[in-house]
């Protein structure tokens, strides 16, 4: 069968696809190439490479009793900070270290380290989001100790990390009262795959146009179980909150899956 | 961009199911709430595939449309981006498609003489 234009010589043979069959083409001088084709159904997760190295990560996780938390949101609406104030705060409560994700620089792994808490800085390049593997090696590095919290703060990024499991725990986003409080409708990925939604920088609230109450509602809308709870890293407001949430975290068992997604399949 | 992420994957996997044969046809499912772009998704592709089997491979994409189903009435609708509840007024619901990212089929060429 003829790849350019599809007509037929005498092999009984299938193209499905085939070049522009309407534009005009030589027919004399093209040779008919017998060709066959073969149609290999495969239905394979594109993320499959991901979600195994993921699986890895948390049954590492599972194994040493690590509780692992992706943080995810926009650039600027807090994680450093909120992570700053609890590993000072609660440095005597539980052994924790961080996996943090940014494009460049070292600084935040240097304000994390400042607090007394182990760090590995993850420099992702160009990169929007952190894979599971990244996180792998970053986990070699850090050699957590059993029982342990293990923050992963990704890459600040309101789009790409919903995408990929990391083999955490859960996923916590965060959002900041200067931000819009429509912010869950607008990038409902992330909101939809968050188990928690942390409302940051309350103490700004008498300055902004911010509802909490719109915040809430709309993030419901996409996700209706999220948790909500409202924080300011800067004074502590609402930190007793969070501690509560780790601790309960902390006594559940490690998930041995992935919060499953339609029509993914871990090869 | 995680579409360039994913085009790398999309096309490692293919090259390794293709049995070192040219992939005339690649076809993909990609759910309306799995946050890939289509658009972004084919011109990734365009750039990840050179010097690979799948050069000259079409793209196929097919979209999955949301869908849910009421955890209430078990009433089946529609999920956009944006979230919806059922009619009967129920807000919790389980997703049975729209998410999906995978690769459905390959074509692959096979030269007889």
């Amino acid at each position: 069968m003829c790849t350019t234009c599809g007509c037929s010589d005498d092999a009984p043979l299938r193209l499905t696809r085939m070049l522009d069959r309407s534009a005009p083409h030589e027919h004399a001088p093209h040779r008919h190439v017998p060709q066959s084709t073969q149609t290999k159904r495969l239905e394979q997760d594109i993320l499959g490479r991901n979600d195994r190295s993921a699986a890895t990560n948390r049954s590492r996780f599972a194994g040493q009793g690590i509780l692992a938390l992706n943080l995810l949101s926009s650039p600027g609406s807090g994680k450093t900070s909120l992570l700053e104030r609890t590993l000072t705060d609660r440095a005597r409560t539980w052994p924790m270290s961080v996996i943090e994700g940014d494009q460049h620089t070292l600084n935040d792994a240097r304000r994390i380290r400042a607090t007394g808490a182990a760090a590995v800085q993850l420099n992702t390049g160009a990169g929007c989001h952190l894979e599971a593997e990244m996180v792998g090696q970053a986990l070699d590095e850090l050699q957590a100790p059993p029982h342990s919290i293990v923050f992963i703060e990704n890459v600040g990024n309101l789009v790409c990390p919903a995408l990929f499991d990391l083999g955490e725990h859960c996923k916590v986003v965060l959002l900041s009262v200067t931000e819009g409080d429509d912010k869950p409708l607008k990038y409902p990925h992330m909101f939809r795959a968050a188990s928690l939604m942390i409302i940051n920088k309350t103490d700004l609230l008498p300055y902004v146009d911010f509802s909490i109450q719109a915040c809430v509602a709309a993030a419901r809308q996409v996700n209706p179980q999220i948790q909500v709870m409202q924080v300011s890293a800067k004074t502590g407001e609402g930190f007793e909150d969070w501690y509560q949430w780790l601790d309960a975290q902390r006594s559940r068992p490690a998930p041995d899956r992935a919060p499953l997604r339609i029509g993914r399949r871990v090869a | 961009m995680h579409e360039l992420s994913i085009s790398r994957s999309l096309v490692e996997l293919a090259c390794a199911h293709a049995e070192g044969r040219p992939v005339i046809r690649l076809r993909v499912a990609v759910g309306k709430l799995s946050a890939v772009m289509p658009d972004a998704l084919r011109f990734c592709f365009e750039t990840v595939r050179r010097d690979t089997l799948l050069h000259d491979a079409a793209l196929e994409i097919e979209e999955v449309a949301g869908l849910a189903q009421c955890a209430g009435c078990g009433q089946r609708f529609a999920m956009p981006l944006t979230g919806a509840r059922c009619a009967c007024g129920e807000r919790q619901f389980r997703l049975l498609a729209g998410e999906e990212l995978k690769i459905v089929e390959l074509e692959l060429q096979e030269e007889i003489n």
